[in-house]
């Protein structure tokens, strides 16, 4: 049997970022698979010797539209816990509601490209007229549909009045009628099945082991959710992570699936509990020191480490973003697959290339 | 097998998902980030947008009263609005219109409101 | 802040790594950042149960650091990461991309390497730009 090599991207129509795979194939099934990356690097790091810690909110908030928000309160989390500032509860509360709304408009968009890969373009057209709704949701109450800008240092720069609430939990419950009918065609559907149950598995112990992060790990029963870390609201609000078992494409599609309907909880439960009070605290001074801070985005486990020594501008910022923590992990899964199979793999473990490269 | 099915046949007896778009356009949601657009008349030329400015596009010549933006580097985030203390910055609700060439958007001001010296802002 | 930070030295970080391995310990990612203009600090971060515990030695741009990456596979990509942007030497990664990873061959300057954090620039124009000097 002969050994080809074929290339896989950077252009190609399932990917919705530019990555390179050189794939070793034998008569259609992969042996090996290496990854060439650099293709959207824009070396935002590097702007902070330009911007002082201010304005990198604002360029954070850039390196992906669709983990938008959770970058900027990430990088807000870091400097405030570094300047020892006390974000109001109002703020904490909204940070959590925009950043449930943002997981499931990514979730969702996911979910469609999802269908897309293996052909489906109904269902993907279907789920992504549900995320329009959210996409209003954003525009009407912060201003923009995807990089909706409301994190702070300090808290954040929109209030949601009463009547704007009374609107986004309808607009939920209509959302939530509507998954409910998809439901069986993306969970039962023969013809899904085939292409998706049994593909790419991941066992926990080899999950584990690459330091796999986010919907990906919890689909090889792993129960790990930054959010149990209590950071913004969510200490005051009762979850469980979302898990299965089988660590295949299927179990992934699975726990995003209904991580949707549990991020509508969420922003139920948050609505319900939010108090009143300021937006944001004034910020005075300059942050000093070095922190480390971890989000759940919506691919997984964010980190940030800030170092700052007391100037305008910070010294250090290094983001690592969870598909920079997959990418082994798909390496890994992908040799014994067939060459057809490629697609609904890599995209599987939610690929976002602009966060990883920054 | 055909559990999508239910779906299609409801799409087609429904109404449409879509809007005509161009000849129905839907008005923009109130407090949008849209244009930048400064009231000159106001303006004192205090320089607090220039400086605050994440992109860095907007240019305050106090000495000539000349207040440039450049829309392609300006993101729409909106700071500028926020700290302009005399609120003469605005944000209109409407999206940039498309142009064919790079043009910078260019405020000549009147004399009488330069900022005096010793009233800076905070 | 941070805490649980373990100093350790070029020679004893594999030994040090496969510690944390062994106690079950989860590799996160490794940061690295310029002491000044011939020296590098680098920071390893572990996490098990959501408490993170970090490594730190300091090294010069010349030296070979030894690679974790038989240890923990999944770190050859942040090493070379690290290899492209500062310029300093891993020996023994597992795929080792030879400093092309982000970087294209022409490149010879590595991006983060001789640029030291600003001082608080003086005299600032009205459009932000600190002046020269």
């Amino acid at each position: 049997m002969a050994q080809t090599v074929i290339p896989f991207g950077p252009q190609h129509p399932v990917l919705p970022e530019p990555i390179h795979l050189k794939l070793s194939v034998e008569d259609e099934m992969i042996t090996e698979a290496v990854p060439a990356l650099g293709f959207v690097h824009r070396g935002l790091e590097k702007l902070i010797d330009f911007r002082d810690f201010h304005q990198m909110v604002q360029v954070v908030e850039r390196i992906c539209g669709i983990c938008s928000v959770m970058h900027g309160m990430c990088y807000a989390q870091g400097i405030e816990e570094t300047m020892r500032i006390e974000v109001p509860g109002r703020a904490r509360f909204l940070r959590v509601i925009w950043a449930e709304l943002h997981r499931m408009q990514s979730h969702l968009l996911w979910l469609g490209l999802f269908a897309d890969s293996f052909g489906f373009e109904s269902l993907f057209m279907e789920i992504w007229k549900i995320r329009e709704k959210i996409l209003d949701i954003n525009e009407a109450t912060a201003g923009n549909r995807i990089i909706v800008s409301v994190n702070v240092i300090g808290g954040v720069r929109r209030d949601l009045t009463q009547q704007q609430m009374g609107w986004i939990l309808s607009e939920l419950t209509g959302i939530e009628r509507h998954m409910k009918r998809l439901e069986t065609t993306l969970m039962d559907d023969y013809t899904i099945r085939k292409r998706i149950v049994g593909k790419g598995v991941l066992a926990q112990s080899q999950a584990r082991d690459l330091g796999v992060v986010g919907p990906t790990l919890r689909a090889s029963s792993v129960a790990q959710d930054v959010r149990q870390l209590g950071y913004a609201a969510y200490k005051e609000l009762d979850f469980e992570p979302v898990i299965e078992k089988d660590g295949d494409c299927f179990a992934r599609s699975r726990v995003r699936f209904r991580e949707i309907f549990q991020s509508i909880d969420l922003v139920r439960q948050a609505v319900s509990k939010i108090p009143d009070g300021p937006l944001a605290t004034k910020v005075k001074g300059r942050p000093d020191g070095e922190t480390v801070c971890r989000v759940e985005q919506p691919r997984g486990e964010v980190f940030y480490y800030i170092k700052a020594s007391g100037q305008k501008r910070l010294e250090r910022l290094r983001i690592r973003t969870p598909t920079f923590a997959n990418l082994p992990a798909l390496i890994a899964m992908l040799p014994g697959m067939w060459l057809s199979d490629v697609p609904v793999v890599v995209l599987s473990i939610d690929p976002c290339i602009s966060c990883t490269e920054r | 097998m055909f559990k999508m099915t239910r779906n299609i046949v409801r799409n087609f007896v429904t109404k449409r998902a879509t809007r005509p778009y161009p000849c129905k356009v839907r008005t923009p949601f109130e407090r949008t980030r849209g244009a930048i657009h400064n009231d000159i008349e106001q303006c004192t030329f205090c320089g607090v947008c220039a400086v605050k400015c994440p992109s860095q596009c907007i240019t305050v010549d106090r000495q000539r009263l000349i207040w440039t933006c450049d829309p392609f580097a300006c993101v729409y985030c909106g700071i500028c609005e926020g700290v302009c203390p005399e609120k003469c910055l605005k944000q209109k609700e409407e999206s940039p219109v498309s142009t064919g060439e790079r043009r910078k958007i260019v405020f000549r001001g009147k004399e009488e409101n330069r900022r005096k010296p010793g009233n800076e802002p905070a | 802040m941070i805490d649980q930070v373990i100093s350790v030295s070029n020679e004893t970080v594999v030994d040090e790594t496969a510690k944390m391995k062994f106690e079950g310990y989860r590799f996160v990612t490794m940061s690295c950042f310029m002491l000044d203009e011939t020296t590098v600090q680098l920071l390893y971060h572990f996490d098990k149960n959501l408490e993170l515990r970090h490594l730190r030695f300091s090294v010069t741009l010349e030296t070979l650091i030894p690679s974790i990456s038989r240890v923990y596979s999944s770190a050859f990509l942040v090493e070379n990461e690290i290899q492209d942007l500062f310029g300093v030497h891993f020996q023994g990664i597992t795929v080792d991309y030879e400093r092309t990873l982000y970087l294209d061959e022409e490149v010879k300057a590595p991006p983060f390497c001789g640029f030291t954090a600003r001082k608080s620039a003086k005299g600032q124009h009205f459009n932000g730009k600190p002046s020269e000097g």
